[in-house]
């Protein structure tokens, strides 16, 4: 009785550590945002507690294009991620041979170099005169006033490149972990190359194209970087608008509420998206 | 089956039977529910707002043999020597003063800047920096309104009383230079490439010709582009109300519609123009000077349109808990000498405010041994961008002056332009 009671006790005690970590750093903080959100005031007599929702709505109303535009710009850079990054993973996984871990690391190596450089390079190569365009309009292949830079194409390849390393990880993981006799199998039930691959190596990875999902579609969501350095006019993403609100208008009820509305919709998505792909894929891509 | 023992913990037994009984999930539920709306409605962010600073705040101030000052790159006199960068003018301050100073350039723009020091003076902790270089605007204002700027002390600067020009002294944003002098000026215009527009730019409504169409660059902040919309549509900032305010804004949004604009730049607009990303842009007129100076073959014009142009200004200001506020006086003091002045202009090539500079400067002319010395200063002491004459004078249009309520309906009109 006392043992049992004994393990019990430990395994509360082990999980400590990781409930204060995100008690601190994540539970507080969110109630703490949430609380801000609905404060009126200003940064130099201070914010108080009113909670007055109506910041909710008024800067949704404000911001709506930005929002929906950050939320399109998500899903298009998400679906060519995935459009990228499944051959890339598979070539690696299946063919890779002895070579796997190099052919990885080649994927990770920009991560060597700072995310602003990286994407400020992206200035120099799409720049209207630059060696792209330049030859291109030299060639007269594109008329002379067709640019790149500060448009949505920019801001989207931008960011799909950025990201593209967060799909190819997890499908690598799960495509790698597929047993190759079930393909065998599915050749011998006479299953042609491409059936094979949609009925049976596509369900199978479905828990790693979650995850790259996960951890493309949220951060590209928020991203600011991009939008700021290679957007133009009409490209401002919700992140740019939060940094605005929150580093210089310091209006912090405004941004809280904003970063608050796109955390639920964000969540809702991911959600829905989950119950769509059937929760045991789910918690298989959560063990991944 | 055993009868219901009727004693008090039996009853407790009858009871879950009935009603449901609280797990201790359930309880701790509840408590997670009441510290969360506890903590929801118990917090709130204390106001910024320093305690007044007090009126002796001088007396007890002993003069010291250092002093930290932060400054904007390229925003004094440098020279050489023995292969090390040296500024001349501080050189000839220390040895009049005895004064060592230690010159940092780390302000970029006022947004990282006063994000930086913000929070060190609102934890009533020094920030380092005894003497800083803020422009006009909405950042000023509220230092000032935080109480993190130190009132100067007049009696210590009668070089400014004597040598600064009519507009340097008691300017809009700063009544009775209070907490401020200025620094150097400089103007919000336009500048274009040649290169790509082969006709004369003279006007505000050439940023909205349809020829320019995705080739336009504006400013992306809250201070340089609302003002000169102001100024373009034949408002005086200083004097605009909020229905100005929605026209200007109404018209920036068109041309941003009509695909006039490419982008909105922070600082980053040199290098586009140059290379013909963009061909006609909103410009600081000292940025267009040294971009030409530094890039040979470069030849970018800065143009006043006609219907004005926004000058703002510099200011030099003690920020609060300075360890040195005596020494930064005396370099006040000192910088407003013309001698002095002179030495700054001839190289930062902005607005100087002493105007008695232009005598040492044409001095300097007349002693430079060579000739491309020669031609170059006498060029800066008739530069209308160091001097402004006065037909220029009269188009020049400072930044309206908003109070802390006005500061969120403003920026609520023409932030929606820019982050689109």
């Amino acid at each position: 009785m006392t043992r049992q009671r004994f393990g019990r006790l430990t395994a509360y005690w082990l999980a400590l550590p990781g409930a204060m970590w995100l008690a601190i750093f994540f539970v507080i903080p969110m109630i703490y945002l949430l609380s801000l959100s609905l404060m009126t005031g200003n940064f130099i007599d201070g914010f108080k507690q009113t909670f007055h929702v109506a910041t909710y709505w008024h800067t949704i109303s404000l911001y709506h294009d930005q929002f929906i535009r950050s939320i399109v710009y998500a899903l298009i850079v998400t679906a060519l991620t995935i459009l990228l990054a499944y051959p890339m993973a598979y070539w690696i996984a299946m063919r890779g041979g002895r070579h796997k871990s190099t052919y990885l690391l080649i994927i990770l190596l920009p991560f060597f170099v700072s995310f602003v450089i990286r994407t400020l390079q992206w200035q120099f190569i799409l720049a209207d005169n630059g060696f792209v365009l330049g030859t291109l309009k030299d060639l007269h292949l594109v008329g002379s006033d067709f640019h790149l830079l500060a448009t949505p194409v920019a801001v989207i390849c931008g960011l799909t490149y950025n990201y593209l390393p967060f799909m190819v990880l997890p499908l690598y993981v799960s495509i790698e972990r597929l047993d190759p006799r079930l393909m065998e199998a599915a050749n011998d039930l006479y299953a042609s190359k491409l059936q094979a691959l949609l009925r049976v190596v596509l369900p199978l990875t479905v828990p790693g194209i979650f995850a790259g999902v996960l951890m493309t579609f949220v951060p590209v969501a928020s991203d600011f970087v991009n939008a700021q350095l290679l957007g133009g006019a009409k490209t401002t993403m919700i992140g740019n608008v939060i940094y605005t609100l929150y580093l210089t208008n310091n209006d912090y009820a405004s941004a809280s509420a904003l970063s608050f509305t796109l955390m639920g919709a964000l969540l809702i998505g991911i959600f829905a998206y989950a119950r769509a792909l059937g929760t045991k894929d789910v918690m298989e891509a959560a063990a991944l | 089956m055993t009868p219901v023992d009727p004693t008090p913990s039996g009853m407790a037994d009858l009871r879950g039977l009935t009603r449901r009984r609280f797990s201790r999930r359930d309880v701790l539920q509840a408590a997670g529910l009441l510290a969360g709306a506890g903590l929801l409605a118990g917090c709130s962010v204390p106001g910024a707002r320093a305690s007044a600073i007090p009126g002796d705040y001088w007396a007890d101030k002993k003069p010291s043999k250092f002093l930290d000052w932060a400054n904007w790159p390229l925003y004094l006199d440098v020279g050489k020597e023995n292969g090390k960068t040296v500024h001349p003018s501080l050189q000839e301050f220390t040895e009049q003063t005895g004064i060592r100073v230690k010159y940092e350039e780390v302000i970029q723009d006022m947004d990282s800047f006063v994000g930086t020091i913000r929070p060190v003076l609102a934890s009533h902790q020094a920030t380092g920096y005894d003497l800083m270089v803020l422009t006009n605007g909405i950042y000023l204002t509220q230092m000032r309104e935080l109480n993190y700027l130190i009132p100067l002390e007049h009696s210590r600067m009668p070089n400014f009383f004597k040598y600064a020009d009519s507009t340097s002294k008691n300017p809009t944003y700063d009544p009775g230079n209070k907490y401020t002098v200025p620094w150097q000026s400089g103007m919000t215009g336009i500048a274009y490439n040649p290169k790509y527009i082969k006709r004369e730019i003279t006007s505000f409504d050439d940023l909205f010709d349809p020829a320019f169409k995705g080739k336009v660059g504006m400013f992306a902040d809250n201070q340089d582009l609302p003002n000169f919309a102001l100024v373009g549509i034949g408002v005086d900032p200083a004097k605009s109300t909020e229905a100005d305010w929605r026209r200007a804004a109404k018209r920036l949004t068109q041309q941003r519609d009509e695909g006039l604009v490419r982008a909105y730049y922070q600082q980053e607009y040199i290098s586009p123009l140059s290379k013909g990303d963009l061909w006609i842009t909103m410009a600081w007129s000292g940025d267009i000077f040294q971009a030409n100076a530094s890039t040979p073959g470069l030849d970018l014009k800065f143009v006043v349109p006609e219907q004005g142009a926004v000058v703002w200004t510099d200011n030099l200001c003690i920020p609060r808990y300075s360890r040195n506020p005596v020494s930064a006086m005396e370099l006040i003091n000192f910088m407003y000498q013309p001698k002095i002045a002179a030495m700054v202009a001839e190289y930062v090539n902005y607005f100087t405010p002493v105007p008695g500079a232009k005598k040492y400067i044409l001095d300097d002319a007349k002693a430079a041994k060579k000739k491309s010395d020669r031609e170059e200063l006498l060029g800066i002491a008739d530069s209308p961008l160091v001097f402004p004459t006065k037909a220029m004078e009269s188009k020049l249009y400072r930044y309206a002056t908003l109070s802390p309520e006005e500061v969120p309906v403003w920026n609520q009109i023409f932030e929606p332009v820019y982050e689109s």
